[in-house]
């Protein structure tokens, strides 16, 4: 979608020449990391700002030993990189990258934790917040089991399928995180509304208003076909007023339920002036939604002290103008990218730019991407279709298989269903049985890549290094806690141990190498972000 | 496609699992078997052999002696909660209509507030205690456990002030205090006073994630999706397998230096752990036959393993379908119901045939009832008092709080309670649980303990 570009409002330069300066331009060579745990040369562009001396060194010297821990070489921080007051001012190299590709997306692809690196910080957040023209999805597109295309609205388990191959393939994945972060904000179930083409219509409104204005966004989904049918606003009406819309619009969306901000009396009016959506209703259900006139309620209401002749649209308004929508807001937003809430000055901050743009998200969600609070903070527990996204795109797997629906509901998150409207609660999403699920995800995952160890030949020699490296290689070379990494270790040499016949040798390093790549899909550094 | 028909709605999702299940057993096609019998392994590559090996071949072994070995706890765990009493939570998510369940038909505002969804007079039968109010046909299983005097009914439970949001209502039940931001639930608390170490089964969701009423501080407690077996897959075989294992609950117990973090390990190793309590888990039968449908199955396992030996306390389980009625109740309300107390009835039945009726107490809630006054859509908006039930044999079987009336409502036009929910939890937990509720519950002295249970 064809997203406006913000101009940065910089002060007016006054006549300063700026003398250009010649530089040499000269090819040199680096190391840089493969995807596959090892390192290849790459050949650059060094802008040398006085003539280089002829034969002087051009890399890429020596190679780093595989799998360094500190996996990037020293970013090139791109020329157009002035990081706004208040921003992250460390290092934005690899892992930065892969935090913010992790929580802005759904994880990096081997080798694109690096790429972004390279664009320095605010140009990376840039490139995810402002991307340029449609989405485009690359690599083979999603099959069910039997090898035959998508029905997403028709088929049962295709719509989850259908939105996890767009988190799997897209080319602007932040568009897909915040599709699902407002799927949570505005939670609507499929349970109660009638078809699933309508739940896929609401995704798609998420994804076209996720960067612009919250009011024009709210009163999208305030009278959005699904939103209507799930929470009763198209049987609203002047003689029998419905207060469920009222009540959430408020509790959920905009103003919060334990901040004194709204009154039951305020419900009352409030689903009073939501008042006159209506539909038809046909053999696929509900059809046909419309605001007829005849159903509303014109009388005056008064919501929050403010007595008009409120209408829908006003009802909308009326709340985002409350003063205690804003820090709801940058509250709500913050939440689903640094898990400890913000400090009073930095809220305070992010609520000046949120009312100052005119409520626009875009501005926000730029300067919480690229707080220190983002880089430097503690991690988060993926919820499970981003754990398993990523997982796909490390290990370059397309959608291939129904299993992924339930597995999804057993960890906990099934698109297009959540919980009920207050969506889904990003404290619980680990217990004994959403751990299981994620255990038995990584299983499926792992299908391909898996060996079989009673027919194929497996190595009879290889090291407890060397199957922990291979196993890693895999997964896309992820970053591990050291006192993980010296578990697997102490695991592959355990398993050896367990090698007391000849006929052992290769079969139980085959196991070995599966169990290895389980416990690396199940270990925190792939269930946290 | 949902199984629903068009019209039906209401504010959320309550029923997101049932209806999964039955939408695809409908569908009929792709369906991946979430149903009992566990999922057959499509396209993973592995024999379902593999899959099984765990839970059925084990299984066998374990219920043809229709005993769970004791070696297959650590020592001391079988124990220490062997013989205990045991709390069962059913939840009526959404906010069930207290004025169905127990229909005032006796009071004349009845029919005047609801036109259209009022129960007629003889629909149910009479509820012995109070003549105005009548059983919803529906929950006749319930009416029939009543007359046995083995249900305590508060036909008006509530608090002052009631907040109508379900989510602020549904955490003060939960956590037992009118507070919001407690992480930990009343019956999690209880568990972190009086349960072990070790034993993640003393605490059991049967729902596939864990209820915040059971969440504690400190002490392990599981939730399960299927009674029917806790496995874990992998393309891994002993003795590798094991060392596996090994590795999986020491990410459980390494040191963390974040929240977040601290989360992972702690569900690994409960997940471990679980993992073996629960290896020789499979196939169970029971000798009562119970309704056919997912929470009644999910009951009949409940008493299964209870009757094994396993080590449970505290189980939760939310009643099947939704409760947040705002439109078409009548028809929603009476299946769901019915699902309910029928499965209750069954439970009851399995627990008296199995010698275990006097160790188990059911307690039903909700978060809320709903207003009295319908609303123009044939369902209820949000309410403040509603209706909660103890069940069991040792239930005294005692009205708590009379029934209010429909003449004065209170400031909201909402029913006024008689009696209040922690005064509930302060008996379960004094005279069922045998400990003191001063622990648990804040400012529990200031609450009328009703007698719950029969001496």
């Amino acid at each position: 979608m064809a997203i406006p570009q913000q101009k940065p409002v910089t002060a007016e330069r006054k006549h300063r020449r700026r003398r250009r300066r010649h530089v040499w331009k000269d090819k040199h060579f680096r190391w840089v990391p493969d995807g596959q745990g090892d390192w290849r040369v790459q050949a650059y562009v060094y802008r040398h700002h006085h003539k280089p001396k002829r034969g002087h060194f051009r890399g890429p010297g020596v190679k780093p030993p595989r799998r360094a821990a500190a996996a990037a070489p020293a970013p090139v921080i791109a020329a157009s990189d002035p990081r706004p007051p208040g921003a992250f001012q460390g290092d934005f190299g690899h892992a930065q990258a892969v935090r913010l590709l992790q929580r802005a997306g759904f994880g990096p692809v081997p080798g694109q934790a690096d790429q972004l690196a390279s664009l320095g910080l605010v140009a990376a957040v840039r490139s995810l917040t402002r991307p340029s023209g449609s989405a485009v999805l690359s690599g083979p597109p999603p099959r069910d089991d039997d090898g035959n295309p998508l029905a997403p609205a028709d088929a049962w388990g295709h719509d989850h399928l259908w939105w996890l191959d767009r988190m799997v393939r897209t080319s602007q994945p932040l568009v897909e995180r915040m599709a699902l972060v407002l799927h949570d904000w505005f939670a609507t179930s499929n349970a109660n509304v009638s078809t699933t083409q309508q739940m896929i219509d609401q995704s798609n409104l998420f994804r076209s208003r996720c960067f612009g204005s919250f009011l024009d966004l709210f009163r999208a989904v305030t009278v959005d076909p699904a939103m209507l049918q799930w929470l009763n606003g198209n049987e609203n009406n002047k003689w029998a007023p419905n207060e469920n819309y009222a009540r959430e619009m408020m509790e959920l969306f905009s103003l919060g339920a334990d901040s004194g901000a709204y009154s039951e009396d305020d419900i009352r009016e409030q689903a009073r002036a939501l008042t006159g959506w209506r539909n038809d209703w046909g053999d696929l259900g509900a059809y046909n939604f419309r605001f007829d006139p005849k159903r509303h309620d014109t009388d005056p209401k008064t919501v929050f002290g403010r007595t008009g002749n409120w209408g829908w649209e006003d009802a909308c308004r009326l709340c985002v103008e409350h003063p205690l929508h804003p820090s709801f807001f940058v509250s709500k937003l913050w939440s689903y990218f640094i898990p400890a809430p913000p400090s009073t000055a930095v809220r305070e901050q992010l609520e000046g730019t949120y009312t100052g743009s005119g409520w626009q998200i875009r501005p926000v969600l730029e300067e919480i991407l690229m707080r220190p609070e983002f880089y430097e903070g503690p991690p988060m527990v993926k919820p499970p279709v981003v754990q398993l996204a990523s997982m796909l795109r490390a290990l370059g797997r397309p959608v291939d298989t129904g299993a992924w629906v339930w597995l999804c509901e057993e960890a906990g998150q099934r698109l297009f269903w959540p919980p009920n409207v207050s969506g889904w609660d990003d404290g619980r999403w680990l217990d004994t049985s959403r751990m299981r699920a994620r255990w038995n995800m990584v299983t499926y995952a792992l299908e391909e890549v898996s060996v079989d160890a009673w027919s194929d030949d497996y190595s009879t020699t290889e090291t407890p290094d060397e199957a922990l490296a291979h196993a890693l290689a895999a997964w896309g070379s992820p970053a591990l806690r050291e006192d993980h990494r010296n578990e697997l270790l102490d695991f592959g040499r355990r398993s050896e141990s367990r090698i007391v016949a000849n006929w052992q040798k290769g079969p139980y390093r085959a196991l070995r190498q599966n169990a290895l790549l389980q416990l690396i899909g199940v270990s925190p550094d792939l269930v946290l972000q | 496609m949902s199984a629903h028909r068009p019209g039906h709605s209401c504010c959320s999702g309550y029923t997101r699992s049932q209806l999964l299940r039955s939408a695809a057993a409908e569908a009929g096609k792709g369906l991946p078997a979430i149903e009992p019998g566990m999922p057959e392994p499509a396209g993973t590559g592995l024999s379902r052999r593999r899959f099984l090996s765990r839970s059925a071949g084990l299984a066998l072994a374990v219920y043809g002696a229709s005993k769970i070995p004791l070696s297959a706890f650590e020592p001391g765990i079988a124990q220490a909660a062997q013989g205990e009493k045991i709390i069962v939570s059913v939840f009526f998510d959404g906010g069930i209509d207290s004025l169905s369940v127990l229909a005032p038909v006796g009071d004349p505002r009845y029919q005047q507030l609801r036109p259209n969804l009022a129960l007629p007079p003889g629909a149910g039968s009479t509820f012995s205690e109070d003549p105005n109010l009548q059983w919803h046909p529906a929950a006749a299983a319930l009416a029939t456990l009543h007359g046995e005097g083995r249900v305590s009914a508060f036909p008006a439970i509530g608090y002052d002030h009631p907040d109508q949001s379900h989510f602020t209502s549904r955490h003060y039940y939960e956590i037992g205090e009118l507070q919001v931001g407690y992480r930990t639930g009343w019956l999690g608390r209880y568990l972190d006073a009086v349960g072990d170490d070790e034993n993640p089964l003393q605490g059991l969701s049967l729902d596939g994630s864990l209820s915040p009423m059971i969440a504690t501080a400190e002490k392990p407690v599981a939730a399960i999706d299927s009674v029917d077996g806790y496995d874990l897959w992998a393309r891994v075989d002993d003795p590798i397998e094991e060392e596996m294992f090994r590795s999986f609950a020491r990410f459980g117990s390494l040191p963390s230096d974040s929240p977040g973090l601290a989360q992972v390990r702690r569900a690994a190793s409960q997940t471990d752990k679980l993992r073996q309590d629960l290896a020789g888990v499979g196939e169970f039968s029971s000798p009562v036959a119970y309704p056919d449908n997912w929470f009644s199955h999910k009951l009949a396992g409940l008493a299964a393993y209870i009757g094994v030996g396993l080590p449970i306390r505290v189980a939760t389980i939310r009643a099947p379908g939704g409760y947040d009625t705002h439109a078409d109740q009548a028809g929603d309300l009476e299946d769901s119901l019915r699902d309910t107390c029928e499965g209750i009835l069954a439970f009851q039945r399995d627990l008296e045939a199995r010698g275990l009726a006097d160790r188990v107490l059911v307690e039903m809630w909700s978060e809320f009832g709903r207003r009295p006054e319908e609303n123009g859509s044939l369902g209820t908006d949000h309410g403040a008092a509603g209706c909660a039930f103890v069940i069991g044999s040792k239930a005294k079987g005692e009205m708590v709080g009379e029934f209010p009336g429909l003449a004065t409502l209170d400031g909201d036009d909402n029913l006024r309670a008689t009696s209040d929910f922690r005064g509930m939890y302060c008996s379960l937990l004094e005279q069922w649980l045998g400990f003191d509720a001063e622990a648990i519950i804040p400012g529990a002295a200031g609450f009328a303990r009703p007698v719950l249970v029969k001496p």
